[in-house]
């Protein structure tokens, strides 16, 4: 139930390793691999959003309670940290998160697949991006 | 007046009319403006604070509102033009004529979830994803991706026979029809759907593939089927309920209609099956 496991993940980093048509994506992503703090292990995914920061196929991903629950108001429709009470982030680039009634959470990029934590939920974004950069909503 | 039909019905020369007043709208910049309303509501309705076009009561009426006023927008173009439903039940593999190239076109590749047939390939030059929350703007889909399943017709039933219509507290985490319909519990038809198209049908930004207005006709269809199968059934909460759009509450963002003016769908248009079920 804790999505996709350490194990998993370096095995997918090293199979796109292995295709050249996977290099682009590599090369964009090193920057931020090489930037980064050493992975730590947050413990597995669970109900508890726990803070994590962590380097996952090549992208950096943290998260951290926010506080301010949802009185940060709605200047606008991009995300925001005071949405959720949790903040994510993907290379420093916020991602929209949700959690729903029953705990599980969602993000924008997998907007009707819920997962049970931030985490997972930053991991499944990393999964569906393939590599691209995360913006914020662009409109033209 | 408009009869909505299951795509799988439809003759050569109306998915080319479709396609064709869709190609339009896109040109003009009116699509856009659909898929942006879509991802502002899907961002910020919450199941602990105001909810209009997801996770609530209103989803349907709110989506029924939302498809009429692309269909008029259709119809603008080309007055013969309806919006089809997508069975997704009988229709439930990437070899379906929905996923052709006269149609919609097909998956994506694996490299990258790029579409590369049909007239949304973006190497058409006809559509660019302009509206998005990533660097990439050319349509993707990933159909069935994972061995995934689209719902079956038995799961439908199972939802078609639930007498409520919604329960609190009115949102994800709610029993009854809306909510097992839109799929945040129970079997899964709604989001499941989403899911199963992969690409930007998963995302909050699902409207910038066409066929995000055949699932929806079609989980507009399963409300009216739902309807006849419980005729005193009424839509709830019916008033005083926070965060939630009761009976006669106006919904955003055109606040002058509300679910009661949503719930007869025959004003506006009737479905291929209207005759043969009543």
């Amino acid at each position: 139930m804790s999505g996709i496991t350490r194990r998993r993940a370096l095995g997918t980093v090293a199979a796109a390793a292995g295709t050249a048509a996977a290099a682009p994506v590599l090369a964009a992503a090193a920057p931020a691999l090489a930037a980064g703090p050493a992975p730590t292990r947050s413990g597995p995914a669970g109900h508890d959003p726990a803070s994590f920061d962590e380097v996952y196929r090549g992208r950096r991903i943290q998260g951290h309670p926010s506080g301010g629950g949802h009185h940060g108001g709605h200047a606008g429709h991009s995300g925001h940290a005071g949405h959720s009470g949790y903040t994510v982030l993907i290379d420093g680039e916020e991602l929209h998160v949700m959690q729903n009634a029953d705990g599980t959470w969602i993000s924008v990029i997998t907007h009707y697949d819920p997962v049970p934590s931030p985490h997972a939920a930053a991991r499944a974004a990393v999964v569906e991006l393939q590599g691209s950069p995360l913006v914020p909503l662009v409109t033209a | 007046m408009t009869v909505r039909k299951n795509q799988a019905a439809l003759t050569a020369a109306e998915k080319r009319r479709f396609v064709s007043a869709v190609h339009e709208l896109k040109r003009s910049g009116r699509y856009d403006t659909f898929v942006t309303t879509h991802n502002a509501f899907i961002m910020s309705d919450r199941d602990d604070a105001e909810r209009v076009g997801h996770r609530s009561p209103s989803f349907l009426p709110w989506h029924r509102r939302f498809l009429l006023d692309f269909e008029r927008a259709l119809q603008s173009v080309d007055t013969d033009v309806t919006l089809p439903y997508w069975d997704w039940t009988a229709d439930r593999t990437p070899r379906s004529s929905l996923w052709a190239p006269d149609f919609l076109g097909g998956t994506g590749r694996s490299r990258d979830g790029r579409v590369m047939d049909g007239p949304f390939a973006r190497s058409g030059g006809r559509w660019t994803i302009s509206v998005r929350v990533d660097g990439r703007d050319f349509l993707r889909r990933n159909l069935g991706a994972g061995g995934r399943s689209l719902p079956t017709r038995a799961e439908v039933d199972s939802v078609l026979a639930m007498d409520t219509y919604d329960m609190a507290p009115w949102n994800s985490g709610s029993d009854g029809f809306r909510n097992h319909l839109e799929g945040w519990r129970g079997v899964n038809l709604h989001n499941r759907v989403h899911v199963w198209v992969g690409g930007q049908m998963a995302t909050g930004v699902s409207p910038n593939d066409p066929v995000f207005w055949l699932h929806h006709a079609f989980i507009d269809k399963l409300w009216a089927d739902w309807q006849a199968r419980h005729p005193d059934s009424p839509y709830l909460p019916g008033g005083g309920t926070a965060d939630v759009v009761d009976l006669d509450e106006t919904m955003r963002p055109w606040n002058d209609v509300t679910p009661a003016d949503m719930l007869d769908h025959t004003p506006f248009y009737t479905y291929d099956t209207d005759a043969a079920s009543s």
